[in-house]
């Protein structure tokens, strides 16, 4: 198996909290992989840690080949690594096109081009309008963002980040917030990606976790739990305590 | 701040109606209200100097309150240039843009570090700075007293610069309409777009692939560059630099006429500095020492009914218009 994204030996401290500890793990490439953990395990952090939204406290990131522990986040995209959001994080008066038109231009090097009008540049705007098609937002296209329901924003989350055409795809709680029948649609859509895009999701639906994922890691305290196929995860006694024990300490 | 956008649909490069209008009407004034050449090109360099500020302001979200520092940079390169001797109008300008974007460029190292209160008190500080340094250097700059003998030359060679300010007037003009045309291409351009992403979702911007800090050094840059050359328009059109271009005042007024007109708009700041400086004119005849007293009181009324200036509550009206229209059922 090809690695698409690994890390070694990954911490994260905030003062005395140890947000991730010592946190190893490896994401083949075209797989479908899911975190998973009760609150506070340290899923979000790992995230940005991927990303390069954070930087570690020790430890590394690897991208392929590359060690990317220095590399700044917008130059990780670059490297064909997008994310979305758990609290939405989007452009609230740009419409959806332009949000979706900003990531295609920069993903084709045109943000530095000043002299060129965004509405005369056909590709990108075309290319817009069939990705926003297959998510369903084509009828959207030119609202405000802040003006959408929240579950296309949800949807929009997504766009931006399959607009840079990502080899790796990081979703933290795509259908956070949003109706099961919408998050059902939206697991769909995400079905539908390239197999050779590789896709780790952070989930709470564990309905949604078992059937869209063929890997799961599970996460506590900061460290990793376990990795293992769906069957494996389901089995292990280890995996209910710490859903038990949140059960019992919430 | 409330997030000021303008239409919905991508923004179209076609000129609109009222675009050509407002255009028309600033020629009109020449030949309409002679009497008023003088003031109209003082209001085209005060429009020019808050466009500058709008592209930082209104696209990037950049609040600064030393803006004066650029708009004075280009005013004492323009005006110590024909002072030595080199009064020749377009080169001056072309020199003071790239004196002001010089310094702009060295500035906004410290501009992309910070967040909005360390912004203001960053460009703040730099304004003081450059503010102190022309006060100092009298031997070169004239410091308080000015700088004068800044004669210059006929404009390509054929229009005097005389004291009835039609050469001003028709000069200002053509520079702000063509800046005005640059920048229109710029807010209309990828980059542009990239800049309101700046606004509308900083923290997003990274997960896109793009270097917030990038752009805001582009286009720091860039308005510092117009700043100078609305400066150098200032002196060459005055045939005089007072260190008033450098001062607090001038960075706080134009933020005032900015704010007024509406930011993020590109017309906003022309629009501001037209009814700050007539309203200044106006009032100054009534009452030379209380005429802040009613700009204080508009400012006032505006922020607490008209946030977006007089084209945020215009494009706010129209939205409003619409949306009745199309619930009506036409």
């Amino acid at each position: 198996m090809t690695v698409a994204l690994r890390t070694a030996a990954l911490t994260k401290r905030f003062g005395g909290f140890v947000a991730n500890d010592g946190v190893t793990l490896a994401f083949a490439s075209g797989a479908r992989h899911a975190l998973i953990g009760p609150n506070g395990a340290g899923k979000t952090t790992l995230i940005n840690l991927l990303t390069g939204a954070l930087a570690p406290t020790s430890g590394d990131v690897f991208l392929g080949d590359e060690r990317v522990t220095d590399v700044p986040q917008h130059a990780r995209v670059r490297r064909g690594l997008a994310r979305t959001f758990q609290v939405t994080n989007l452009f609230p008066g740009l419409t959806v096109l332009e949000s979706v038109l900003l990531a295609i231009d920069q993903r084709d090097g045109l943000t530095a081009c000043w002299y060129r009008s965004v509405a005369k540049l056909r590709a990108p705007i075309d290319e817009a309008r069939t990705l926003l098609a297959t998510l369903r937002l084509d009828a959207d296209r030119d609202v405000v963002t802040r003006e959408l329901p929240y579950g296309k924003q949800r949807l929009v989350e997504i766009a931006l980040a399959l607009a840079t055409r990502p080899r790796i795809l990081l979703l933290d709680e795509p259908a956070a917030g949003i109706p099961a029948d919408a998050s059902a649609e939206l697991f769909g859509v995400l079905a539908e990606l390239p197999r050779d895009i590789t896709v780790l999701f952070i989930e709470h639906d564990m309905d949604l976790v078992f059937r869209f994922a063929e890997r799961i890691t599970v996460m506590a305290q900061g460290r990793v739990l376990t990795e293992g196929t769906p069957e494996a995860i389901a089995r292990d006694p280890r995996v209910k305590e710490v859903y038990l024990g949140e059960a019992a300490d919430g | 701040m409330t997030p000021l956008t303008g239409g919905a649909r991508l923004p179209s490069t076609r000129w609109r109606r009222t675009e050509v209008v407002f255009w028309l009407a600033l020629v009109a004034v020449y030949f309409l209200l002679p009497g008023y050449r003088t003031l109209g090109s003082q209001v085209l360099i005060a429009g020019l100097f808050a466009l500058s500020l709008d592209l930082i302001l209104g696209y990037a979200r950049i609040v600064s309150l030393g803006h004066a520092a650029f708009f004075g940079v280009g005013a004492y390169t323009a005006g110590l240039l024909a002072h030595h001797g080199w009064g020749e109008p377009i080169s001056g300008l072309v020199l003071a843009a790239l004196a002001a974007a010089v310094l702009g460029f060295a500035t906004s190292v410290l501009i992309v570090r910070g967040q909005d209160l360390t912004r203001l008190i960053i460009t703040l500080g730099v304004g003081l700075l450059c503010y102190e340094i022309a006060n100092r250097a009298a031997p070169i700059t004239g410091g308080v007293d000015g700088l004068s003998d800044v004669t210059m030359w006929k404009l390509f060679g054929l229009f005097n610069f005389g004291i009835d300010g039609r050469t001003a007037y028709l000069y200002s003009l053509g520079v702000l309409f063509t800046v005005f045309c640059f920048a229109r291409l710029i807010v209309n351009s990828p980059f542009g777009l990239a800049l309101r992403g700046v606004r509308e979702g900083e923290r997003r911007m990274p997960a896109l692939g793009i270097s917030v800090s990038r752009q805001l050094v582009a286009v720091y840059t860039l308005a510092a560059g117009i700043a100078g050359i609305a400066g150098a328009l200032l002196a060459q059109t005055t045939q005089f630099v007072g260190l008033d271009v450098l001062g607090f005042n001038r960075s706080a007024e134009i933020l005032i006429m900015l704010v007024l007109g509406g930011a993020g708009y590109l017309y906003g700041g022309l629009l501001g500095a037209a009814i700050f400086m007539i309203l200044q004119d106006r009032l100054a005849n009534l009452s030379a020492a209380y005429w802040q007293f009613w700009l204080g009181a508009l400012l006032v009324v505006i922020v607490l009914f008209a946030r977006g200036g007089v084209l945020g509550e215009l494009s706010a009206w129209r939205a409003r218009h619409v949306a009745r229209g199309a619930r009506g059922g036409r």
